[in-house]
């Protein structure tokens, strides 16, 4: 008979522990399915040189990030510090900026003003580089290993706590992998 | 009033224009691309779909969509393209997987036990009531009836 009334109780806080679980999970940080996967390929021209090419396929062999901005985008701003003091400190890493929906002139004044963390950054001007890659809010920032495989996703700005605590040690992890 | 009504209506207006139009050769791919845009969720506002969304991402799957269909592709090529890209989560009705496993199971699992519950509840209440009378109550009873209608007689 007492374990009838505790019935409900129970079941509210089952209830209450799925909510409660459910109010720390971010909507909006889809988990990409590209994880684990080939780096979608693209051929695109340099921001600071137009007439020559840039594709995923160039950095095989190396542990890279892409890193996904544009000059429109104020959140990449915000990031864009971290990303020059940890390239100005860090000159072995491989980041290579895909500048997604911008005009060239706009971007290369932006990198200018701002400082230019980037090996290399490529035109995305239409986009289709970003749909293939599955972009969906600028700033993205990807880490592919030496075989070409996309092993991290980072949504939204990148700040200098998941610098410390999330790139840095998987780039260290993935420099040890074998090609 | 009708000022207001008016100023609505063209609010509304200037609000759809937004939302290119495509021309399509038949009217069977206009109602694939009608039912692949309402299907396909815009990952910038998650509670819209393409169709509806105005999102600049929104703008380019619904493109994406109109080329495809375009090119000859069928419903099933399209929806992979898109999840290849952004996971199960662009669909607004989930695959049947591991994953999802729980999800689909939910409303069933509910119902069974709902059943269940009130399937021995009623169960129950079957007993409490279907008591039979032992001999000396039916005596009883016969004789308190008897003893009522020699009343009214």
């Amino acid at each position: 008979m007492k374990l009838r009334f505790l019935l409900p109780l129970g079941a509210f806080l089952v209830m209450v522990i799925f909510l409660g679980i459910g109010l720390k999970l971010d909507p909006h940080e889809v988990p990409s399915p590209l994880i684990d996967k080939p780096a979608p390929a693209f051929m695109l021209a340099q921001l600071h040189d137009p007439q020559k090419m840039f594709s995923p396929a160039d950095m095989k062999g190396k542990v890279w990030i892409l890193n996904v901005w544009a000059s429109w985008c104020a959140s990449c701003r915000q990031e864009h510090v971290f990303f020059t003091e940890f390239a100005r400190t860090n000159p072995s890493v491989n980041l290579i900026g895909l500048n997604y929906k911008d005009e060239s002139s706009a971007a290369a004044q932006w990198l200018a003003k701002l400082g230019n963390p980037y090996l290399v950054s490529v035109s995305d001007t239409e986009g289709s580089a970003g749909l293939d890659w599955g972009v969906y809010g600028v700033p993205e920032t990807f880490v592919i290993d030496k075989k070409g495989i996309v092993r991290h996703k980072q949504t939204g700005p990148v700040d200098l706590t998941i610098l410390q605590t999330v790139i840095v040690p998987l780039i260290a992890k993935l420099n040890a992998e074998a090609e | 009033m009708k000022k207001l009504v008016l100023a609505l209506f063209l609010l509304s207006q200037s609000v759809h224009a937004e939302i290119e139009v495509y021309q399509f050769a038949n009217p069977e791919l206009e109602l694939r691309y009608q039912t692949l845009t309402e299907e396909l969720r815009c990952l910038v506002c998650q509670n819209q779909n393409i169709a509806d969304s105005h999102a600049e991402l929104a703008q380019d799957l619904r493109r994406k969509v109109y080329e495809k269909l375009n090119s000859g592709e069928s419903n099933s090529q399209i929806i992979d393209y898109m999840t290849e890209r952004y996971g199960d989560f662009v669909l607004y009705r989930p695959p049947f997987n591991a994953k999802t496993l729980i999800l689909w199971i939910a409303p069933v699992l509910t119902l069974l036990i709902g059943g269940i519950g009130f399937w021995s509840l009623l169960k129950r209440h079957e007993t409490n009531t279907n008591e039979k009378l032992s001999d000396s109550e039916r005596a009883s009873l016969d004789e308190l009836l008897h003893a009522k209608m020699s009343n009214k007689k």
